[in-house]
């Protein structure tokens, strides 16, 4: 069984090893299968896995090293993985999501020059991705951690002779090294102080070293915070993710929405003990979650880029998970990731379908009326986006959701502004993914099709599609049947949300369920009302405060604008003014130097006997003194 | 007999110094000769009278010789003597004359201090013979090799293809 | 015989030996320069045979023999070398015959 888990975080990295060494001579056929075999084997293999955990029940507990790694002054870090509750359901998840979005790829990116390359990358990533959650030890946590970043980059950065694709690409990475530095900082601190990095060592040993609450462990907790929000896209290092649409398609679907923007949301829960006992940090937690997810769904509201849509709406979503870590609800987070990760591939891949239909168009302004057109993308499109907006009882999205604004509200560390700020959101929520389907699907048709889905995407529409239903029925609330084996099969790793008494009464969630249901309907009838029927968009849209808001939110609330005065301008100032750069001055000075010390020495290579003889007695003169000096 | 030496070192260094800046090769030559015959006569002073002669005979007879067939073969005429005004103008001579100052300075402070007399007493051929032919027999050997390398030098270098134009003068 | 003090001997030496060697640093007609260098020479031998003297031995003569040895091959060998500069470059001028630049 070990060498199973090894495999699946193997195999991915095989494929990718293999792809860019054959990259020049395989046919891309060739390339695409054995992108999607490696991924689909190591899929399978963790299904295999998974059951054997899940027939084992606890003792399924794998802990599995490869060789030590390195010994290094007191550091021993070994190459090893770690299955437990949670590991399960990332690895299971991750695979799965993976090899669907590898066979869409298979087909859509089929007229791309540098296919072999692109699923080199893909490869690679879906590798390092499983390396972070499957790690023992937060060092290896770290080099999947950098390994998913890099992959970032390069599959951001694929169509690289268009500049600002680089561009974009850069800044994905800079915002994100800054979190991964806070979180090497936070790395370094719990070896100094625990003296260890294996991961269950660590959470064993922080309640008998730390005092709760205390500086130290607060700290900890928020420099592995800083690393979350720069990987996760969270405020305030959002701003490199919708910006990071200028990937391919099926690379939003599986880097910026599924995966690797929730590898801080795995962070945090793995290293849950940590936070629990610092509440201040856990309550920072459940702030910026709070805040970028209200923040995020305004900004989705008025784009025009159908996947800046859903890049707003992917970091309002991690808000979501990071609120409900923030209260303590970790295994509500990680339902919430689950579902998150099906409905919002599902999304980015139909609109994919859409995106290429149109010959690359991204606007939704000129988009309309493919309803028709396109089925298959319409029906899963729609499917998502309900899913997105939690519609009741039939969605996955709704049970998540539902999960987490319902511990927002009865949890010790939550209360009425968390919910209040969360159901406002699910709203939001409503509104803008339904404002994307009426404008891309209904009305009337702009733009001419130029290519249909093929046959393997729509099967990965369609499977998706299918669960972003079904995936929540394992995690159902309390009023209607407490049937929550998730939850259950969580526990093993979580505690259970600390509940405050005043407000969690068993009615309270029945009314608080009425209300969200009756909100994300609401939601989805402003959407039609003001986008499909443009009842008052002419109005809103001529009016100089409705024009002045929407510039405001267009440009997302004006982060980039505010990080480019406070730190982009005074950094290219310094660069200016140093652009003589002292330390090349001075080294260059080393080689003027031995420039003028050759020009003063080759004069002395006059040619003339007398003063060659000068220098011999010069220098008998000099011996002379020293002899006659001692 | 230390009055003699004192004298002869006198002599010799002005004759000395008459080489160094002579403006006349063969007046130069002559004088060397002159500083050469006061040496050996210093040689004699010091207990040395079998290598005061051999300067003589050997140094002045035989290498001086040399060096005023060749001059003359060389022939440099007036124009060298003119020459050699130009070139020795007191410009060139300054620094020259720092350094060998100061080479001197060093020397004489070295020595000023140390009077030591010798033994006085004279060395004769027959103890330099000895010495010569028992201690230092390798270096006899030697420099009879060194004598034939510079036979077969010279001649091999100073076998001009074709001959030296003779001045018409 | 003679009773010179040594040091005395010695700073004649390094008085002819200073000549020689500002007739080296000075002089542009080779001939000078090798009658300059002979100077040197018989500074070194009078050195010489004034520590013979002083600790009545005949070793200092014996390497004056040598000296006058030495003297008498660099001598032909550099006199050979002075005629043939003159037959190629027409003057013994030290610095005419150097090919360097710079």
């Amino acid at each position: 069984m070990s060498i199973l888990l090894w495999l699946v975080t193997i195999l991915p990295f095989l494929g990718a090893l293999l792809l860019a060494l054959l990259s020049g001579t395989l046919p891309k056929k060739a390339a695409g299968a054995l992108g999607c075999a490696s991924v689909g084997a190591s899929w399978v293999l963790a299904m295999v896995v998974a059951g054997s955990f899940l027939q084992h029940g606890p003792s399924g507990v794998l802990n599995t090293t490869l060789y030590p790694w390195m010994n290094v002054g007191g550091l021993r870090v070994t190459m090893g993985l770690h299955l437990d509750a949670l590991s399960v359901v990332m690895m299971v998840v991750i695979s799965f999501v993976a090899f669907l979005i590898h066979l869409y790829a298979s087909q859509s990116m089929y007229d791309e020059d540098d296919y072999n390359r692109f699923f080199c990358y893909m490869n690679l990533f879906v590798g390092s991705m499983l390396t972070l959650v499957l790690a023992d030890n937060l060092l290896l946590l770290y080099l999947g951690w950098e390994g998913v970043g890099l992959c970032s980059y390069l599959l951001i950065g694929f169509w690289y002779r268009d500049r600002k694709n680089g561009c974009a690409a850069q800044k994905a990475f800079i915002v994100t090294r800054i979190g991964d530095a806070a979180m090497a900082v936070g790395l370094f601190l719990i070896f100094t102080q625990l003296g260890t990095l294996d991961i269950q060592s660590v959470l064993a040993a922080a309640p008998k070293v730390w005092p709760v609450a205390g500086a130290a462990v607060t700290t900890v907790a928020l420099l592995l915070l800083g690393g979350a929000i720069g990987k996760s896209a969270q405020v305030p290092l959002q701003t490199w993710l919708p910006d990071a649409m200028a990937g391919p398609t099926p690379v939003s679907a599986l880097i910026h929405a599924a995966t690797m923007v929730t590898a801080g949301v795995y962070l945090i829960a793995r290293m849950h003990v940590i936070f629990t006992m610092a509440p201040a940090a856990q309550l920072v937690v459940a702030i910026i979650g709070a805040v970028t997810l209200f923040y995020s769904g305004f900004s989705a509201l008025v784009q025009r880029d159908i996947k800046r849509v859903l890049a707003y709406s992917t970091i309002s979503q991690i808000g979501y998970m990071f609120l409900a870590l923030g209260v303590g609800a970790w295994s509500g987070a990680i339902f919430h990731f689950m579902t998150h990760a099906f409905f919002k591939a599902l999304l980015f891949l139909s609109a994919g379908v859409v995106i290429d239909a149109l010959h690359r168009e991204h606007d939704l302004f000129k988009m309309g009326g493919l309803r028709r057109r396109l089925p298959v993308a319409f029906w899963t499109f729609l499917v998502g986006a309900a899913s997105l907006s939690a519609l009741p009882l039939v969605t996955a999205g709704f049970y998540s959701k539902d999960a987490i604004l319902w511990a927002s509200w009865s949890s010790r560390l939550g209360g009425g502004w968390f919910w209040l700020v969360g159901t406002l959101g699910a709203l939001l929520t409503a509104a803008y993914s339904f404002r994307a389907l009426f404008l891309a699907f209904c009305g009337t048709q702009k733009t001419e099709i130029a290519k249909l889905a093929g046959g393997l995407m729509n099967l990965a529409l369609v499977v998706l599609a299918f669960f972003s239903v079904v995936a929540g029925f394992v995690g159902m609330p309390e009023v209607l049947g407490r049937f929550d084996p998730f939850g259950h099969f969580m526990s093993s790793v979580f505690p259970r949300v600390p509940l405050a008494a005043d407000r969690s009464s068993q009615g309270a969630e029945g009314k608080l369920l009425l209300i969200s249901a009756v909100l994300s309907l609401l939601g989805i009838y402003l959407a039609y009302l003001y986008f499909k029927e443009r009842r008052w968009s002419e109005a809103v849209a001529q009016s100089a405060p409705g024009r002045a808001v929407h510039r405001f939110f267009f440009a997302g609330w004006g982060f980039d604008q505010l990080y480019d005065w406070l730190f982009v301008r005074p950094f290219k100032a310094v660069a200016f003014g140093n652009r003589s750069d002292f330390i090349d001055k001075f080294f260059a000075g080393l080689g003027e130097a031995a420039r003028y010390a050759n020009i003063g020495l080759s004069a002395t290579q006059t040619g003339r006997l007398r003063n060659y003889a000068a220098g011999i007695v010069l220098g008998a003169i000099v011996v002379g003194a020293i002899a006659l000096l001692r | 007999m230390n009055a003699l030496f004192y004298v002869s070192g006198g002599i010799g260094i002005i004759a000395g110094v008459m080489v160094v800046t002579g403006k006349n090769v063969m007046h130069a030559l002559i004088n060397l000769v002159v500083l050469l015959l006061a040496i050996a006569s210093v040689f004699f002073c010091l207990g040395a009278p079998f290598v005061a002669v051999l300067q003589i005979v050997i140094y002045a007879g035989a290498i001086m010789v040399l060096f005023v067939f060749v001059v003359m073969m060389l022939n440099l005429g007036r124009e060298a003597e003119e020459q050699e005004r130009n070139w020795l103008s007191s410009v060139f001579w300054r620094v020259p004359a720092v350094l060998a100052a100061v080479l001197l300075a060093q020397f004489v402070v070295t020595l000023a201090g140390r009077e030591a007399a010798p033994m006085a007493g004279v060395i004769g051929p027959k103890a330099v013979g000895r010495s010569l032919y028992t201690d230092y027999l390798i270096g006899v050997e030697l420099a009879s090799l060194l004598l034939l390398a510079g036979l077969v030098a010279a001649f091999r270098l100073g076998f001009l293809p074709g001959r030296l134009e003779r001045d018409d003068e | 015989m003679s009773s010179v003090p040594t040091n005395h001997a010695l700073i004649l030496a390094a008085a002819l030996f200073v000549l020689g060697a500002l007739g080296v640093m000075t002089r542009r007609n080779l001939v000078f320069v090798l009658m300059s260098v002979e100077i040197m020479l018989n500074a070194a031998a009078v050195a010489f045979v004034a520590a013979a003297a002083k600790w009545r031995q005949p070793d200092g003569q014996v390497i004056v023999i040598f000296i006058l040895v030495v003297a008498a091959a660099e001598v032909a060998v550099g006199l050979s070398l002075l005629l043939r500069i003159y037959h190629n470059w027409k003057s013994v001028d030290v610095d005419e015959v150097s090919l360097m630049r710079g």
